[in-house]
């Protein structure tokens, strides 16, 4: 593999759990939640992915229990701020610091066993393609079965009667309520299913890229997937481009250190990059109305009463 | 309100205090075994910088029996936390603090004037004080001799450099890995990538891989994981591991390890303070003192290399060779020491700069 191809590899390889937690958000956030449990519901997905699959010698086990472990640590969200109406804020930061905690703990244990690391599997044809090709298909499969997962969000957000659902309840919950949909039902399921994403990216972290347990692995990934689905202003086209791009950031920054060739950027200006890139973002959406009214929920992060029940 | 809280905390505190100055002299009177507190800044693990603390405190437990008793707390980050836990370790009656982290200095210059009675040992820092002194080992003669074997078994002659932050003790690494790589394959070029962690798995693969893209063949780090050997092993290149021997995770990269032990000065600074004697002297010991060493080598390096570390070893030990022994060039090309001295501590400790064979540049 020649340099380029290299650092394309790797940016995939980075970019790819940014992908599937920031999927799980966005989905999530359609429905109204603001969920900024990322980190923790994370932490939890590598741990629980780590031990099943070092139990039980099976990766398959491995993703079921992160999607498990990151749904239930959700589930603790979702009770909170649904049904006791409690600040979605404050709620997320709470399961955030207490999912990294418990997954320390749970993990203890485990610390420094290892598990075989798994080969790429190249597609054929497509891994011929040059410096793309093995690139973007050399990839080991967890890559290929989130990019399955994103044309399903695409699809689901655009052409379904769910998805319409989706967001009609989070632009406004009292009229879906009027039109006899169940808010809270669906509003627990995207909660669920934003955990069980943000498992899965955990668990792609403990099983595909470094395949061990250690504390603290998640390292903040968690917190770039939120800020990458505000960047992206809630499209999921935009955030599968914005994880590859955040993804490549992080990835060129090791690069352009270790080069000869003098390039004078410090490196921790390049690992803030993406907050640097979302709060441009922030501004700038912030400063056209409409910008925001199109694409953000209108009733993110607000607690919902359903009114004479 | 706001005044009679403050005058209800401080009196806590006032007492807090005169409990705790109290707690170990009254220990002491009873015979009881000497207590001995630790706070590390990661978790244990099974390899790595807290776990060669964890293996010193062991062994001094082994040693002396049942004259100690140690507790310890780990994963303490350097920040204000640190100031609690060993505030916390001085007043819970341990007679002897050993703070393992560099970030720990200034808490611990501050809980120990507190508390005049407890000993405190703070690892890999320069303040002291009456009851406040600090160890340290020197890395750079082990970092020097994996250079050597590094540099023999290159082909590619680019060797790669995981990096947590650009301090002294980091550049003392990098540079005599460099020089012992030099001294037997001028060719050789080092590449340093920082990932200004001490412990981010994730981040330091990311950056073992892409050493190994720019054509690195050895790659070693200055960080806590094994996620370097574990890459290497996977890409098919050698690896030199840092703190333990790591070759369980990679049997075929790992090369051998710069590693440190600490039992043997623990055992004595537990004893001293058992014989009511004073404390042990602020030491920063090498290979001589058996401070640090190297794992078993691995079997691939060619016995003629074996026998050339073990020879410059030999000598380290003897006092009879320095690492940074002149001429001395850094990478701008100014001679930084002439020929034929030895690099003072005091030089060494301000090391803020790569020698002639680092071809990357160094963060500003």
């Amino acid at each position: 593999m020649g340099l380029i191809e290299s650092i394309l590899f790797a940016t995939v390889a980075a970019g790819t759990p940014l992908l599937l937690v920031a999927l799980g958000e966005l989905i999530c956030e359609k429905s109204g939640m603001l969920n900024l449990g990322a980190e923790g519901m994370m932490s939890i997905g590598a741990v629980a992915a780590f031990v099943a699959a070092f139990t039980f010698e099976s990766t398959w086990f491995g993703l079921a229990s992160a999607i498990v472990a990151g749904a239930l640590l959700s589930l603790i969200y979702a009770v909170i701020t649904v049904h006791l109406m409690a600040n979605h804020v404050a709620t997320g930061l709470a399961v955030a610091i207490f999912g990294v905690g418990l997954a320390a703990f749970l993990g203890k244990p485990f610390e420094a066993k290892v598990l075989p690391s798994i080969k790429p599997t190249e597609l054929p044809w497509l891994s011929d393609i040059p410096v793309i090709g093995p690139a973007l298909f050399g990839q080991p499969w967890m890559v290929y079965v989130t990019w399955v997962l994103f044309g399903l969000v695409v699809w689901f957000l655009a052409h379904t009667r769910g998805g319409l659902i989706l967001k009609s309840v989070g632009e406004s919950p009292e009229a879906a309520t009027a039109v006899g949909i169940d808010v809270i039902r669906v509003r627990y399921l995207a909660i669920l299913f934003g955990g069980a994403m943000a498992g899965l990216g955990g668990a792609f972290l403990s099983l595909f890229h470094t395949p061990m347990w250690a504390e603290g692995m998640v390292a903040g990934k968690g917190w770039i997937a939120l800020a990458l689905v505000v960047f992206a202003t809630w499209r999921a086209w935009r955030v599968f481009f914005g994880a590859y791009l955040f993804g490549g950031v992080m990835i060129a920054q090791l690069f352009v250190q270790s080069s000869p060739i003098p390039i004078n950027i410090p490196a921790q200006l390049l690992s803030a990059l993406p907050y640097l890139a979302t709060i441009v973002v922030l501004v700038l959406i912030s400063r056209n109305a409409k910008m925001i009214r199109l694409n953000s929920p209108a009733s993110l992060g607000k607690p919902f009463r359903k009114e004479s029940s | 309100m706001k005044n009679r809280r403050t005058l209800f905390q401080a009196s806590v505190a006032c007492l807090t205090l005169a409990a705790a100055g109290a707690l170990p002299l009254a220990q002491a009177q009873e015979q009881d075994p000497l207590k001995v507190g630790f706070v590390y800044v990661s978790p244990i693990g099974d390899a790595g910088w807290t776990y060669q603390h964890d293996l010193g405190r062991k062994q001094m437990e082994e040693a002396l029996g049942d004259k100690v008793t140690t507790t310890y707390v780990e994963s303490v980050s350097e920040g204000a936390d640190a100031e609690r836990v060993i505030r916390e370790m001085a007043a819970s009656g341990n007679d002897l603090v050993f703070a393992t982290s560099f970030g720990y200095m200034n808490y611990v210059d501050r809980v120990a004037k507190q508390f005049p009675n407890v000993k405190f040992m703070h690892a890999t820092g320069y303040k002291d004080g009456p009851n406040f002194h600090n160890y340290n080992a020197r890395f750079y003669e082990a970092r020097y001799l994996t250079g050597v074997i590094a540099g023999e078994m290159s082909d590619s002659n680019v060797l790669g450099y995981v990096a947590a932050f650009p301090i002294p003790e980091v550049l003392q690494g990098i540079n005599a890995f460099t020089l012992g790589a030099q001294s037997v394959n001028p060719d050789i070029e080092v590449r340093v990538i920082w990932v200004n962690s001490w412990y981010d798995p994730g981040k330091e693969r990311e950056a073992a891989l892409a050493l190994i893209a720019q054509g690195a063949d050895v790659v070693t780090h200055h960080t806590d994981s094994t996620a370097i050997v574990q890459a290497a092993e996977e890409k098919g290149v050698y690896a030199v591991a840092y703190h333990s021997d790591m070759s369980k995770y990679g049997e075929k990269a790992h090369l051998t390890a710069a590693t440190h032990h600490w039992g043997d000065y623990y055992t004595a600074a537990a004893q001293k303070a058992l014989n009511e004697d004073g404390m042990v002297e602020s030491v920063w010991g090498g290979v001589q003192d058996g401070f640090v060493d190297l794992a078993p080598i691995n079997p691939a390096v060619p016995q003629p290399v074996q026998d050339k570390v073990a020879d410059i070893k030999q000598q380290i030990k003897e006092g009879q060779f320095h690492p940074f022994t002149g001429p001395i060039v850094a990478q701008d090309g100014t001679v930084v020491l002439e020929e034929g001295q030895a690099m003072s501590d005091a030089d060494l400790g301000q090391m803020n700069y790569y020698v002639k064979g680092v071809s990357s540049k160094m963060p500003n």
